[in-house]
């Protein structure tokens, strides 16, 4: 692949006079696995807002598959292989685990196909997979509401990786995670990437550096810096804004 | 999961016994004046259907419904007057010679045809329903805007249908009792009976139907909706075209309602345009049961009957009855006396009132043969 995945090109988002993004420049490459860190109002959400279609940026575009996404309607871009997870888990909390990855992996996505086909058996041992990759087989037929906040942030993932996306946006997945369903997450989002490209975006220093993999700092909307973990630490004007204004450069 | 294999099925599987065979015995059992009234009830719950998959399920309430309710009503109508209009002057109905029309307005030409008239009672309703719908979705209009909406339409057809004597005899409506189908009075005993079948027979058909949509993925997607809109787009679908579906079929099961309804009280009118009755049907469904089927049913006949035995005791009551009913259901069974039912509603109650003393255990492992736990 020579032509990059993702390219955002030059994107400012105002809202109301005030710049969400100001001139953002982003390129992700096929398999690639990226984090984006940044702090409170940094436009980190804006952003992913605006590769799926939510908000439509005042300047600039977004170019996905060498196409540009601008204009495009929300589950056209899901279609086209964007999958987005969201802050808090949002998943279909009145169906189960089950029901959720159906909806996921179900293709065609029209309602005349829905109602008309049962589900493929490709996409039942689909279902299996991914149930498997998150460790909820055994809650196969549980309501989501049920799950417990770890689980309901995997069953996500797994109905993000079951639409099959070329690129994965994954929003604060470990939000609200004890310590070792982080490390899972971790590992679960680097077995990920390589196959899709993901982009994780996160507060915790401790998941980004265990993801092991370049960080893009943004600060009011835009791109502060680029680089290795160990690099983004050392830089002055990072731990300026975002590390903590002493020396020590402490989270 | 097999059909009768959970709690739910067996209690869904209890009524419809029940139901199937109440509708057997009640034409003996019941004089033709009840019969007639159940009949009409059984109509109603079809439009009940409707208001729950496009309330219960996909969770946008309408308060429009009788709009489409009365447009099947309407279709019924026409093609009877026109089918016992021969023996008056100019060959069309009576009523237009209250107002001195004498040819047939351009619109009643096609209900002559029985087959024209079966088809649009429930095409014309789940077109207009449709293309309403459409335009309302694809504007990203929900909750209480939509509700708002769909009022201020059924106004708008309120009092356009009460303004148009020279076209449709407006406030007066089109009697049915008296015009003639199959040679027999509609009106007629044989007739009601008849009707009592018919209707009977379509509220399970439009059950099964609903049934159909709501039970599979599709049925999903509308749930969906009805939690988290947003996922369901970033999944991939577009709600706009599930809404319309869904809102398409609600109209068209309310035009079958308002036709059967209509047959069996022997007038459409405006009437059924107006604001309460639209939300007296959502009231039926709310009591009966939000996202079961069968609540929605048993809300509109129970209710509806309900009504008719209050009113005939003590006739100014009926209306605090139905609004305590109301804030009852919604204060202390939000889920409708179905959903309470379903989420052992009834052992909770012997609780409270001491009589069932062990409420809840701790839910049993599943264990293999070794005694193990499984994962």
């Amino acid at each position: 692949m020579t032509s990059p995945l993702l390219e955002l090109k030059q994107i400012s988002v105002s809202f109301e006079g005030f710049l969400a993004l100001r001139d953002l420049d982003l390129v992700l490459n096929q398999g690639d696995l990226r984090a984006v860190i940044g702090p409170n109002g940094a436009g980190k959400t804006t952003f992913l807002d605006v590769i799926t279609g939510k908000v439509f940026p005042t300047k600039g575009d977004v170019i996905f598959k060498e196409k540009s996404l601008l204009g495009q309607k929300e589950f056209r871009i899901a279609r086209k292989g964007i999958g987005r997870k969201f802050q808090s888990p949002r998943i279909f909390e009145n169906l189960s685990v089950q029901e959720n990855l159906a909806l996921s992996v179900s293709r065609p996505k029209t309602p005349f196909s829905l109602l008309m086909n049962s589900l493929k058996v490709k996409h039942l041992d689909q279902i299996q997979h991914l149930m498997s990759i998150v460790n909820l087989q055994s809650k196969a037929n549980i309501r989501a509401g049920a799950l417990s906040h770890g689980q309901k942030q995997w069953l996500e993932i797994a109905m993000l990786v079951g639409q099959d996306p070329d690129l994965l946006l994954v929003d604060e997945p470990v939000a609200g995670l004890t310590d070792e369903e982080t490390d899972l997450t971790a590992d679960l989002l680097k077995s990920l990437a390589g196959d899709h490209t993901v982009l994780v975006i996160d507060h915790d220093m401790e998941f980004i550096r265990r993801l092991d993999c370049p960080v893009s700092v943004l600060h009011q909307g835009h791109v502060l810096k680029e680089g290795s973990m160990s690099d983004i630490q050392k830089d002055p004007l990072v731990i300026e804004v975002y590390l903590g204004k002493s020396d020590e450069g402490e989270e | 999961m097999s059909i009768f294999s959970t709690k739910k099925s067996w209690i869904n599987l209890t009524i419809w016994v029940l139901i199937i065979a109440f509708i057997i015995a009640a034409p003996s059992l019941l004089p033709v004046f009840r019969l007639n009234l159940l009949g009409r009830y059984l109509s109603l719950s079809i439009v009940a259907l409707g208001v729950d998959l496009i309330w219960g399920f996909t969770g946008m309430l309408s308060l429009g419904q009788g709009i489409f309710f009365a447009l099947g009503g309407y279709c019924a109508a026409m093609f009877l007057q026109l089918n016992s209009a021969g023996e008056f002057p100019n060959g069309i109905p009576e009523f237009f010679g209250l107002y001195g029309v004498e040819k047939l307005p351009f619109f009643w030409e096609p209900f002559k045809s029985s087959i024209f008239t079966f088809i649009s009672i429930w095409l014309l309703p789940a077109i207009i329903s449709g293309l309403l719908g459409y335009l309302v979705f694809r504007n990203r209009i929900k909750g209480v805007y939509f509700s708002i909406l769909t009022q201020a339409a059924l106004l708008v057809f309120f009092n356009f249908f009460n303004g148009q004597q020279k076209l449709i005899n407006g406030t007066n409506g089109l009697k049915t009792d008296v015009t003639q189908l199959f040679g027999q009075m509609v009106g007629s005993e044989i007739m009601q009976r008849w009707f009592f079948w018919i209707s009977a027979i379509l509220v399970i058909l439009a059950w099964f139907f609903a049934r159909w949509i709501v039970r599979d993925r599709f049925g999903n997607v509308l749930i969906g909706i009805r939690d988290d809109e947003a996922r369901v787009r970033f999944t991939g679908y577009n709600p706009v075209i599930f809404k319309t579906i869904i809102f398409s079929i609600a109209g068209g099961l309310a035009g079958i309602s308002g036709a059967l309804y209509t047959v069996q009280s022997g007038i459409v009118s405006p009437q059924f345009m107006t604001v309460p009755f639209s939300i007296e049907m959502v009231i039926w469904v709310a009591v009966g049961g939000r996202g079961t089927l069968l609540g929605a049913i048993l809300g509109a006949v129970l209710i509806n009957y309900a009504k008719s035995l209050v009113s005939e005791a003590l006739p100014a009551s009926w209306m605090f009855i139905q609004g305590g009913l109301f804030i009852l259901v919604v204060t202390a069974l939000p889920e409708g006396v179905l959903g309470w039912i379903r989420k052992d509603g009834p052992k909770k109650l012997l609780f409270l009132i001491g009589i069932n003393k062990k409420l809840e255990t701790y839910p049993s492992l599943e264990v293999n043969e070794q005694g193990e736990v499984k994962s």
